[in-house]
């Protein structure tokens, strides 16, 4: 007997996509002439473009009547010929044209699409669902002619829409029927209250960003939109696809994680997964208070910087490397760079073992870092407020005046995303000509991310005097972070980096 | 395992007290070939005794089925079951539960007690090998305190037996 769905029919829209024209490609191009209108677009950034739930829907309306015109099917069953064939246009219309009955039937439409759907009331029915056979009952049946009273067809819909999330793919309440229920006869049944109540027609919108491969939700909570880019998934081993959403939020589009870059999404779930295997040593890692190395009195950390002064002894050092702070302001900063151990110490199983561990530990310890550092500075961020405030009615300063504060902290946690990422790409990458330029690169990100963190700690009546200071150090952070981002991607693009690991 | 799932249930809707009592009345001038329903004056669960279709594997073997229906039958499905003890089939565990698609996600409210029988039948019929399923232990140590097969998200077998 028939358990499912026929697996033999020629007609198959879920195979490969060989045959999608590629419309990224087709551009191409035209590059060389806008070159001296706009700036270059940079490495890191893919092109994407966001969508609201009427641009969502209008786009589906487009398309639906575009391919109604061609097949000559009504509205309705059109757009359930699109559901079905996962919203592939050129597919659908090729089988159409091929083996029409095979195609109507498989996405359960039949012949005889024109007829309008409608309720009637006939003489000795009696429900097959209830049992009711009263006179002047309303019925309704599709084309199937599987009928049945309204009341129970309704039930049905409301059940299947609220219960099981089905909108698409809602089929005849008949046994072994592959009727869909097209939206007409659902709209027909139920009424506008309870059709929204239900949801419908965003189920509806939904299946169509989840058939596209170049649609996703933006999975920020309550967000409404949805954002199309053209980066396929077996991509994601050379590209970042960083998009952001109108909503504010910055995602990847590859793993719809928050942005990553300059990590590429393969690496990022390994990386995940091992900090989450390594918790135990990264709980310990995590403590938040360390000693003075001087006078040995407890600090906890509060503020984003990583130049400490002891409040007891006024010694200045560095919260990463625990070292005398004089020594990296200046020409040199070991912090962003492991020293590798020496082959020597390798050669020892152990020591080799110990090293891995301390190297894990090196990495991670910079990561988490970055992860606090950005939590702590996203508290400065909301004393800002307060401080522009201040600022305006202390300074004489306009709204608009004061704002750098606010581009500074955006700023800052930015950056300080970007530099979290490179600590796992770091931890990943295998050691060539290249690493030295990216371990600058971050260095200098890292310096520069410090310093401007360092000014958010200063009192309100000095930041009006340092505001174009400020606002220096906020540009160079972002300068920083784009020659960071633009070298990684391209080099990334080009397959020049060789990491410790596949990516895969 | 049997007799608890049935006292948590709520009591049959309207709707569904009525459609069983014709469909009992129906079942009674025209029972399906091959099955005996025990009556008992409970509605919401039935007893069904299945005989194994001659030619077949399990001719002349006896088995009984069990039956719940939940409170919005036919809507939602009812609880089909083989009671102790259950046929050797490769889609029918040691417990009972049985991997049919009807029972579950297939499930339409048109189908009747008559058709499941029909088509448990069939399926019984169809079957070349008298074994369990190849995951039986793993799926019955996981269906201990009672749970209902309705619970499990089923992957359904190939379709040839």
């Amino acid at each position: 007997m028939d358990f499912g769905e026929d697996r033999d029919s020629s007609v198959d829209f879920d195979g490969d996509s060989d045959n999608d024209i590629d419309f990224e490609d087709a551009d191409v191009g035209f590059d060389t002439q806008d070159k001296d209108i706009k700036p270059r677009k940079k490495a890191f950034e893919v092109d994407f473009h966001v969508h609201s739930p009427q641009d969502i829907q209008g786009q589906q309306d487009k398309q639906v009547e575009e391919v109604s015109n061609i097949l000559g099917q009504p509205l309705e069953a059109t757009a359930i010929l699109l559901r079905y064939s996962r919203w592939n246009k050129e597919r659908l219309i090729e089988q159409y044209m091929e083996k029409q009955d095979e195609v109507l039937d498989k996405a359960g439409l039949g012949q005889d699409v024109a007829r309008p759907p409608r309720l009637q009331v006939i003489n000795g029915f009696m429900c097959d669902i209830c049992c009711d056979d009263s006179r002047g009952m309303q019925t309704f049946a599709m084309k199937c002619n599987h009928r049945f009273c309204v009341d129970c067809y309704r039930q049905y819909l409301v059940q299947k829409i609220k219960d099981e999330g089905e909108a698409a793919r809602i089929r005849c309440p008949g046994e072994g029927c592959n009727q869909i229920v097209d939206s007409k006869s659902v709209a027909l049944l139920l009424s506008t209250d309870l059709m929204n109540s239900c949801r419908y027609q965003e189920l509806l919108t939904r299946t169509y960003v989840d058939d596209k491969d170049n649609l996703k939700w933006c999975p920020a909570p309550n967000c409404v939109y949805a954002v199309d880019c053209g980066v396929k998934q077996k991509d994601l081993h050379r590209i970042v696809p960083t998009v952001h959403c109108d909503c504010g939020h910055n995602f990847c589009f590859g793993c719809t994680l928050l942005d990553h870059q300059p990590t590429p999404c393969p690496l990022v779930r390994r990386w995940l997964k091992k900090c989450e295997d390594d918790s135990e040593t990264a709980n310990w890692i995590s403590a938040n208070t360390k000693e003075c190395p001087r006078c040995r009195s407890t600090i906890e950390k509060n503020g984003g910087c990583n130049h400490m002064t002891c409040r007891k002894c006024k010694h200045e050092f560095c919260w990463m490397c625990m070292g005398v702070w004089s020594e990296h302001g200046t020409s040199w900063y070991n912090c962003n760079r492991y020293e590798e151990k020496s082959g020597h110490d390798a050669r020892d199983a152990q020591a080799k073992s110990r090293a891995s561990l301390e190297r894990y530990l090196h990495y991670y310890n910079r990561y988490a870092n970055h992860e606090q550092s950005a939590k702590l500075d996203k508290d400065i961020y909301l004393k800002t407020e307060k401080k522009m405030t201040q600022l305006q009615s202390s300074s004489g300063m306009s709204w608009i005046e004061v704002q750098f504060l606010d581009n500074a902290s955006q700023a800052l946690q930015q950056c300080r995303q970007t530099l979290k990422w490179t600590y796992a790409f770091a931890y990943y990458l295998a050691r060539n000509n290249l690493t030295e330029i990216f371990e600058d690169n971050q260095k200098d990100l890292e310096m520069a991310v410090e310093n401007l963190s360092e000014m958010f700690e200063k009192s309100t009546d000095q930041l009006a005097a340092l505001k174009v200071e400020m606002m220096d150090k906020t540009t160079y952070c972002t300068k920083r972070r784009i020659i960071l981002l633009d070298d990684t991607a391209e080099n990334l693009k080009n397959g020049n980096w060789k990491f410790n690991v596949e990516l895969v | 395992m049997t007799s608890s799932s049935a006292a948590s249930r709520k009591a049959l809707s309207k709707i569904a007290s009525n459609r069983l009592q014709k469909e009992l009345v129906e079942w009674q001038v025209n029972p399906p070939v091959g099955f005996k329903h025990k009556v008992t004056d409970n509605l919401q669960r039935w007893v069904i005794e299945v005989n194994g279709a001659p030619g077949t594997l399990y001719a002349n073997e006896t088995y009984q089925l069990q039956v719940d229906f939940p409170e919005h039958y036919p809507m939602e499905a009812p609880q089909v079951i083989f009671l102790p003890p259950a046929p050797l089939h490769p889609h029918i565990y040691s417990n009972g539960h049985i991997c049919l698609d009807i029972l579950y996600d297939s499930w339409s409210p048109a189908m009747t007690v008559s058709s499941v029988c029909i088509s448990i039948l069939s399926m019984l019929s169809s079957s070349t090998v008298k074994q369990r399923p190849e995951d039986n232990d793993r799926y019955v140590k996981n269906c201990r305190n009672g749970r209902s097969p309705k619970e499990t998200r089923w992957w359904f077998h190939d379709d040839k037996v």
